[in-house]
């Protein structure tokens, strides 16, 4: 039976970094979809470069973590992995369209499925949607309230606005929030501006980050002012100008962040029909009797 | 012993079994069971259970190590080594088996036992918990808690180094099953197991200093500017700062290159270590920026014994012992009311030792605390940590 390596980026300074990526990887053991599941980290271990070693069976799928394509699913994993022959052409993406290839990871002769990342499938629109659901409490939220979802910008990477646009349009296009927005720490329009952009007197907040951590709980909660100071903490709702920011931290904390997971194993190859049938059922089942 | 093994022995014997100092092997209407002790028997194929008795541990054996452990080359060696199989012929194995046989693997410490049937039981703690009563120990069974448990200290700081030697104490793991010791293992020290195998079959890939810092891009990539052509020195620094035994319980075995040795030992661990981790690439960064300035020469004011307490502070910093020192210790330079002292006396308003200023054109604006160590990006921590994107 092939064998799950979730990749994901980890810290050095921030213990719960590597927690999201824990959770995923413990739900889909549960549903023993594969024989064995491992997580790796580019700053934690085990590493990228060691993590194929630890793994029993032959044949691999590999999901990054990440939320878009750009630096790290197009260079540094494949190169930490030692995948023969990777290029950033095999996934013939358009930034966001990424899905498989099939390559040998040198140093251990193993079969790696290599994955688009998480961020741009679009089962992640879904858990956008289920993370505005967890952080109101309310399965049916929609009208009445709009939709921020908010991203780094291009500064770094381009592919990364492209995935924030690419689920807020998707999102948009159910209409089932009264507004949905797009938003950038980084650039316009910016997050720090997020009441400008919204009719709604509630709107809630989705960062589409894969960890808590610097950006999610110090950076957005101070410049959309939900707080002058991280450190004390902020109400949710907190009222920002006249509306109600319901703002939910990374959206990858959301437990059915494990399906996107299973669904880039899924669309490579994997046989996890019941796996994801099963997941879905106990991460939305869970968020609904908040 | 169980009927089941005996079984098996018998539906192997047609093969001929040899393992372990042990054969079983068909021969005509019976079977021929013999030791590297010299016992041989040849028995009736009706009477293989009672005879198989006589040989019951060397047969329980024989089925642990071909239908309990783990079969990857890598996962039965390390368990083969844990009871040291390979050095006790079977009867002196179980019978030390029977009281348990230890080994330490990092701070972890194993002990095996052997039940009736050959079934191998792994009990797994920190190596400074070696005597005390399990009742005192918080019980796990699950691998998968190892993560948790790895992942702060003593003190509830995190440890980004799975391999540094603050694992907290005070846990338990009993009873694992050969799968889950190892499982268990490699959620302590990731990939461990698998390169102490590649090692003992001559097979380590060990990538070093220099092939190490190629690899690297976007910010890490300023590392290869470090080698200048003028030697090692600095990556002996690297080595002493972070690869010491105090520091990793991994045994450095990258050099500089592959000609190359580092100066420094690579210190004594029972797993090697392969190349530079991450954690020495990011502080390799940071060295990077902070040893492309230039050396100045400074006038301090100083005492001769607060001359030797700058040293102190150093060591007792370097050396992990400030929470060690005790709060009335005045004697002791690194003691925090004799640094406070030290503050008080010799530090002017804007922090610089003696009054000097780090930048001499900066002197007297007051303002010169930083200067000299800010980077062209900011201090931000998390610059040093790259964006998940």
């Amino acid at each position: 039976m092939p064998a799950l390596v979730i990749v994901a980026h980890g810290s050095h300074l921030n213990a719960s970094s590597s927690t999201p990526t824990f959770d995923h990887a413990d739900t889909i053991r549960a549903t023993g979809a594969f024989d064995e599941v491992r997580e790796a980290f580019w700053k934690e271990e085990p590493s990228f470069r060691e993590v194929l070693r630890t793994i029993e069976s032959d044949e691999v799928y590999v999901v990054p973590l990440f939320i878009s394509e750009g630096y790290f699913t197009e260079e540094v994993i494949p190169r930490e992995l030692r995948l023969d022959g990777w290029d950033p052409d095999a996934w013939e993406s358009d930034g966001t369209s990424a899905t498989h290839t099939t390559l040998e990871a040198t140093d251990v002769g193993k079969t790696v499925h290599y994955c688009g990342p998480v961020g741009t499938h679009d089962a992640m629109s879904d858990v956008i949607v289920q993370r505005a659901e967890s952080v109101t409490g309310n399965s049916d939220v929609g009208e009445g309230f709009g939709l921020a979802v908010v991203g780094h910008g291009t500064e770094r990477n381009e592919n990364s606005a492209k995935a924030v646009e690419y689920h807020a349009d998707r999102i948009r296009d159910r209409d089932r929030f009264d507004e949905v927005e797009a938003l950038f720490m980084d650039e316009d329009p910016e997050v720090d501006d997020v009441t400008d952009f919204f009719q709604s007197d509630d709107i809630i907040v989705v960062p589409l980050f894969i960890a808590d951590g610097y950006h999610t709980r110090e950076d957005i909660p101070e410049d959309m002012g939900l707080t002058d100071d991280y450190r004390t903490g902020w109400e949710t709702p907190a009222i920002v100008d006249g509306h109600r920011i319901w703002y939910s931290g990374a959206v990858g904390t959301e437990p059915l962040m494990a399906d996107v997971v299973l669904e880039r194993a899924k669309d490579a190859g994997a046989d996890v029909d019941d796996a994801v049938a099963t997941v879905r059922e106990e991460t939305t089942g869970a968020a609904a009797g908040d | 012993m169980n009927d089941a093994q005996v079984e098996a022995l018998a539906d192997a014997a047609a093969d001929g079994v040899e393992f372990d100092g042990f054969a079983a092997s068909r021969e005509g209407e019976g079977y021929v069971l013999a030791t590297a002790e010299g016992s041989k028997t040849l028995v009736h194929g009706d009477d293989l259970v009672e005879t198989a008795a006589d040989y019951a541990d060397y047969v329980t054996n024989w089925h642990f190590w071909h239908a309990e452990a783990p079969q990857a080359d890598d996962r039965w060696a390390f368990l083969r080594w844990l009871e040291r199989a390979e050095e006790h012929p079977v009867p002196d194995r179980y019978a030390e088996l029977d009281d348990g046989v230890v080994r330490t693997w990092g701070q972890l410490q194993v002990s095996v036992t052997v039940d009736a049937d050959g079934n191998r039981s792994y009990d797994l703690r920190h190596a400074d918990d070696a005597d005390r009563p399990a009742a005192a120990l918080t019980h796990y069974d699950d691998p998968l808690d190892a993560r948790t448990i790895a992942k702060h200290d003593d003190r509830g700081r995190y440890r980004p180094l799975k391999t540094a030697p603050s694992l907290q104490d005070g846990w338990r793991f009993a009873d694992l099953g050969p799968a889950d010791l190892v499982r268990t293992v490699d959620f302590f020290y990731p990939a461990t197991v698998a390169n102490w195998h590649r090692e003992r079959e001559g097979d380590l890939d060990v990538s070093h200093w220099r092939e190490t810092m190629a690899r690297q891009t976007g910010i890490y990539g300023v590392v290869q500017t470090w080698d200048r052509g003028e030697g090692h020195e600095h990556v002996d620094w690297v080595a002493e700062a972070c690869c010491d035994d105090s520091q990793c319980l991994k045994r450095r075995e990258w050099e500089y290159d592959d000609e190359t040795d580092l100066s420094v030992d690579g210190g004594a661990g029972a797993f090697p270590c392969r190349e530079p981790c991450s954690l020495v690439v990011s502080a390799a960064r940071r060295w990077t920026k902070l040893e492309g300035e230039e050396s100045r020469t400074y006038e301090f004011e100083l005492t001769p014994s607060e001359k030797e307490q700058v040293e102190a502070i150093v060591d007792a910093v370097a050396d992990g012992r400030t929470a060690e020192i005790r709060e009335a210790d005045i004697r002791d330079g690194a003691n925090r009311y004799r640094a406070r002292f030290l503050r008080a006396k010799r530090f002017d308003d804007a922090g610089n030792l003696s009054g000097v200023p780090t930048d001499p054109d900066e002197a007297g604006d007051g303002d010169a605390d930083d200067a000299g160590v800010e980077d062209e990006d900011g201090t931000d921590a998390e610059d040093d940590e790259e964006h998940d994107d």
